[in-house]
């Protein structure tokens, strides 16, 4: 880890890496509640899960304010649920009940919230990369300090709408975090079998954008970058860019037979999951008792159960209200 | 006072411009150049590079930037040089700015205004010259308006800003330099009904955008010939003004569409299939429709000319409705 748990000895520093723990921990015993429940045909659709990935969401999001906003993909559960969505919320809107977060409009793949500038769950890949740079746009005219962080995976690489995004966001200088989760594969076609050139931040950099990789398994790593990259965006300095290395344990969606990756490549990655790795540097360090990760466990088992309850408790929106939302329902005289 | 189409459309900017801080043109060469087909011209000069924003040639980018800064709390202008530029901007046209209010529950309207250049008539050959205005017809979560008239180009575009959701503004080439006398204290019209542009009781012309002059010349062929023609400018495309529509029908019993927009798969489809399903009774004739050619628009003059609604065209499908006695 190039950031160790034990880096600083003071409290509030293993405060916070144990509350990094516990963020990683909620989006993986949420999603597997939810391939769970997709099994058991409570959630329809496709599902994708972020299991593996979880340090990249919770590192980035940790370092965001209040009033910044986020622009994700369709894998984005976990991205929803840090951002401040609530896992009942998420879960029923996966259910399809009025009671979810876009009241069973979006589903998995278009989780979306005011509340938080959680702007989706956008599930055409790159499509959400100029939205944020439109978001980013409105602050920088407004005289605002905010910033957009936009996730997408590196598959997004290769669209134009990548390209024209990181143009556009360096020649405006607006401030935007670009954040690319370099899992390695854009659905099943490896990075190296999709672009001549496979050093992503390098990509990024012939913008004129400042530009980096970090090790997406490692949480501490990833909240150091995107702490420094955050700062500098958010004084000033121009759109900055991310890549996150990291791996997704799971299919791409429920549909995915895994032709494509060997088991082993799976198990090597799996062996440093991001979650048992934070857990074990911190009981290395003395920072993290058995009775503190029972407590985690206990708590995130806690959420999820009572999300779930949440959302077997659901309605359904009545079909007379399909055609809401079309239009605004609030028009000028 | 004397004004063109293009100065009327100018002045919907400015005005715009000046009534709310939060309004912004964009797009390709809208700047320093003018704009295209000049209509932003002088503006850059008037409100600088902040407001009148030359953008790269990155057609789903910068529509895409517009989506996100309307998100934002702007109020953005995109201009797009021409429709079928438009196509490379599709995906943001059509899976984020009509989709997001509904996929979000209602969360996220894109109060977002796109104005193009459509249609053919100056021989800029089959990349330049297209009229798929309804084609976005076709899309719920878009308004889609086809000014056709001064007062039209003067006030669509305030109203468009002021609606909450994605407006697009549909500008037929061969407008921009129609001249003629607009009303000094000209200002907002509503963006939601047709307008009876000539009434008439023997037949129902019914078109909308760069096609209305010719329609209005036919009138006037057919008026010297005893044929009392009603026009009728749908001037949005999406909703479409039923009523206005069946009530003309209603009045005159006969109907022709006229829409520069190739027939297959048409708004004019889509007028002619609403007629028979809801005015079927009060029809004494078959719906006739005078529309483009099913080619790509050709350069060469004689050709592009052959493959448009000429106002002779329009005047014949409508004799032959006329004679067609119920």
């Amino acid at each position: 880890m190039s950031g160790t748990a034990a880096r600083g000895s003071g409290s509030s520093d293993s405060d916070h890496t144990r509350h990094l723990l516990h963020q990683m921990l909620r989006v993986r015993r949420l999603e597997e509640q939810c391939v769970e429940l997709y099994s058991a045909a409570k959630i329809r659709g496709f599902l994708h899960v972020y299991i593996g990935e979880e340090a990249v969401a919770a590192g980035v999001m940790s370092t965001l304010a209040p009033d910044d906003a986020v622009v994700a993909t369709y894998r984005e559960h976990g991205h929803a649920l840090l951002r401040g969505v609530s896992a009942g919320a998420i879960l029923a809107e996966m259910y399809g009940y009025v009671e979810g977060c876009c009241r069973g409009r979006g589903g998995s793949m278009h989780l979306f919230d005011a509340a938080t500038r959680f702007y989706g769950g956008n599930a055409i890949v790159a499509g959400g990369l100029p939205l944020a740079v439109g978001l980013a746009l409105a602050d920088k005219m407004s005289g605002r300090s905010r910033v957009t962080a936009c996730f997408f995976g590196e598959g997004a690489v290769a669209e134009g709408e990548f390209h024209e995004s990181l143009n556009l966001a360096a020649l405006w200088q607006l401030p935007v975090l670009f954040c690319c989760e370099n899992n390695l594969y854009a659905m099943g076609t490896a990075l190296a079998r999709s672009e001549s050139q496979t050093d992503i931040a390098l990509k990024a950099a012939s913008y004129e954008i400042a530009s980096w990789s970090a090790d997406g398994m490692d949480v501490l790593a990833v909240e150091e970058a995107a702490r420094r990259a955050v700062d500098a965006v958010r004084s000033g300095g121009g759109p900055h860019f991310l890549e996150l290395r990291t791996y997704r344990f799971r299919a791409h969606s429920m549909f995915d037979p895994e032709r494509y990756r060997e088991k082993t490549e799976v198990s090597r990655w799996m062996e440093r999951d991001p979650i048992n790795t934070l857990r074990k540097a911190l009981e290395d360090a003395g920072q993290l008792t058995e009775k503190d990760w029972k407590k985690i466990q206990q708590d995130v088992d806690a959420e999820v159960k009572a999300a779930v309850e949440f959302a077997e408790a659901g309605t359904l929106e009545p079909v007379e209200e399909l055609t809401r939302f079309v239009y605004s329902e609030r028009r000028p005289q | 006072m004397k004004t063109t189409y293009r100065e009327a459309m100018r002045a919907a900017i400015r005005d715009a411009l000046q009534r709310d801080e939060r309004v912004f043109l964009m797009g390709e060469d809208v700047g320093a150049y003018g704009g295209c087909f000049a209509v932003s011209l002088g503006l850059f000069e008037e409100f600088g590079p902040e407001r009148i924003r030359d953008t790269p040639l990155s057609e789903s980018g910068f529509v895409g930037a517009g989506i996100g800064a309307a998100l934002g709390g702007m109020r953005p202008i995109v201009e797009i040089m021409t429709v079928n530029f438009s196509l490379l901007a599709l995906d943001q046209l059509v899976n984020n700015a009509a989709t997001l209010l509904h996929m979000s529950g209602g969360q996220f309207n894109v109060p977002l205004v796109i104005r193009m250049t459509t249609g053919a008539g100056r021989q800029l050959g089959a990349q330049h010259s297209h009229s798929l205005e309804g084609w976005y017809a076709h899309i719920p979560g878009l308004r889609i308006l086809t000014p056709a008239t001064l007062e039209d180009a003067r006030g669509m575009l305030w109203t468009a800003l002021e609606d909450p959701d994605p407006v697009l503004i549909f500008e037929h080439g061969t407008l921009y330099n129609v001249a003629g006398d607009l009303a000094d204290d000209a200002g907002p019209v509503d963006i939601s009904t047709a307008a009876v542009r000539r009434p008439g009781k023997d037949i129902s012309l019914i078109t909308y955008g760069g096609t209305l002059p010719a329609v209005l010349d036919a009138a006037t062929q057919l008026a010297a010939e005893g044929i009392d023609a009603e026009v009728l400018d749908l001037r949005v495309l999406r909703p479409l003004d039923d009523a206005a529509v069946l009530g003309s029908v209603a009045r005159t019993h006969r109907a022709v569409v006229v829409d520069e927009g190739w027939r297959s798969g048409s708004i004019s489809a889509e007028l002619s299939a609403r007629i028979t399903e809801n005015a079927f009774f009060d029809l004494d004739a078959p719906v006739g429709r005078v529309c483009s050619a099913e080619v790509p628009l050709p350069y060469a003059k004689h050709l592009e000319l052959a493959a448009l609604p000429t106002a002779e065209r329009i005047a014949a499908a409508a004799r032959e409705a006329v004679g067609a006695r119920g």
